[in-house]
């Protein structure tokens, strides 16, 4: 930002050097103007603390923007400490905890780039901003993995939690097809093939109604009044179903409390956040690593790397409070 | 912007412990220091989840965070060496979020009592009873018929 203006003035202010670009030396020119320095500072000290404290206030909004959905957190977590507990297990530990260390190691070798740029050695400072680059990919393609195994098994947000999870449906509907009126043994048990998703139970008669797994109580008449045909519950799911041994499964849990799709959404609100965070980290990393390539940082100028550092560490800062608050969960 | 700054390219290439004018550089051995007890500290969290304190593991779990949130702020974030402002910045941030905090956990505190897990009943068996494939006759037989509730 600064530079820009610094290079304009080099070209008004000293004579017989006309050119921003050529990359000569500027000491020869007999004038004080430091090409680093805009016109309007006073110093490169001055300059300088400008910068830190304008990107220290954008940090600041950072922590207000996350703050709202700490508070979010605190108040669900507060208001409903049993879906957490229960939910919390879901999510997988190893992963969240080799993030964290993917994390805090690109955000050590973020500081050694800063460090690089300090003191002139742009082979170093291009290699750390890499390596820091391929921490952010790291972290995104864990990330990746831990988003599509729940998504699949529809640990989500929203009605979708309700669905269930596409394997078991698809199973339980093709063995319906094959071997009606009764599967014993299917993951889903449709007692009397009837009751699968009819809508007007109304009209049947109670000893087939009464058949049908009392409503729980929860936001599932949500979840079928968004369109999507729930299939009747599993009259007598089978014994032994726990979430260790059929992960998938959650609805078939009966130990999952009410509303725990609740927990899940926070979950993706705020890693999804800080997700977004991580993928901007990377545009601000490329186009670091790019100037840096092109040598323009040196120990006169490595503001914009101070900056970019610092906001590369906040993103990690916020993610040091999420994974407890997520995946370590008694 | 970017394409201004070509003055520097050749400054780049000078070997040796060059310091900037402005700033302050931070020691190998304090980043590599801070980058370990990171990682420690990890470890720590983790393994605190693994012994059951009841109550206890969310404090402990959350200053351990602390513990590292202050490291990072301190050394990687140079907080330990720049101008004060930045840390009442970053200090005043925090104090806000928890002012919002504090109000918003006074007011969960007074509603905790008429709280249900899940929705209230009567709310839930409407939501069911008037759901496409709700089992209706179900709702009705217990709570003697829907149009009550309403």
């Amino acid at each position: 930002m600064s530079q820009t203006i610094a290079s304009t003035h080099t070209q008004h202010g000293a004579e017989a050097h006309g050119h921003g670009h050529d990359g000569h030396a500027h000491g020869d020119h007999g004038h004080a103007h430091d090409p680093n320095l805009a016109h309007h500072f006073d110093s490169l000290q001055q300059q300088f603390d400008s910068a830190k404290l304008g990107i220290w206030l954008f940090l600041a909004t950072e922590v207000l923007f996350f703050g709202g959905l700490f508070v979010a957190y605190a108040i669900l977590r507060m208001s409903h400490p049993e879906i957490f507990s229960y939910a919390s297990h879901y999510l997988d530990t190893v992963m969240g905890g080799i993030n964290t260390c993917v994390l805090i190691l690109s955000s050590v070798t973020m500081a050694m780039a800063v460090r690089f740029a300090q003191t002139n050695r742009r082979g170093g400072l291009i290699a750390c901003l890499i390596l820091t680059f391929m921490g952010a990919i790291g972290f995104l393609i864990i990330k990746y993995f831990e988003y599509s195994h729940k998504i699949h098994d529809n640990l989500v947000w929203g009605p979708s939690f309700y669905v269930p999870p596409h394997d078991a449906e698809g199973d339980a509907e093709a063995k319906m097809l094959k071997t009606a009126p009764a599967a014993p043994g299917a993951a889903i048990v449709v007692n009397n093939p009837a009751t699968f998703a009819i809508p007007d139970l109304a009209a049947k008669p109670a000893v087939d109604a009464s058949a049908v797994k009392p409503a729980s109580v929860g936001p599932t008449g949500v979840a079928r009044a968004s369109g999507a045909p729930a299939p009747a519950p599993a009259a007598e799911p089978a014994p032994g179903h726990s979430e260790e041994a059929h992960p998938g499964t959650h609805l078939e849990d009966k130990a999952m409390p009410p509303n725990t799709h609740l927990f899940f959404a926070i979950y993706y609100a705020m890693t999804g956040l800080h997700g977004i965070h991580v993928v901007a980290g990377m545009g601000v990393l490329a186009w670091l690593t790019w100037r840096a390539i092109r040598g323009d940082f040196s120990s006169k100028n490595f503001t914009a790397v101070d900056t970019g550092g610092l906001y590369w560490h906040i993103v990690d800062l916020i993610w040091i409070f999420l994974f407890p608050l997520f995946y370590l969960i008694h | 912007m970017a394409h201004h700054a070509h003055h520097e390219s050749h400054h780049a290439s000078h070997a040796g412990e060059v310091h900037p004018e402005v700033g302050h550089v931070v020691p190998v051995k304090y980043l590599m220091a801070a980058g370990a007890a990171l990682l420690f500290l990890t470890v720590i969290t983790v393994a605190s989840h693994s012994v059951d304190m009841g109550e206890a593991n969310l404090p402990v779990a959350l200053f351990i965070a602390l513990i590292k949130a202050t490291i990072v702020a301190l050394v990687f974030m140079h907080l330990r060496w720049d101008r004060p402002f930045n840390l009442l910045v970053l200090i005043g941030s925090i104090v806000f979020v928890l002012i919002m905090l504090a109000f918003a956990m006074m007011d969960v505190h007074q509603n905790l009592p008429t709280m249900f897990n899940g929705n209230a009943p009567e709310a839930a068996s409407t939501m069911d009873a008037n759901a496409p494939g709700a089992p209706v006759a179900q709702v009705r037989s217990t709570n003697g018929g829907i149009g009550s509730t309403n």
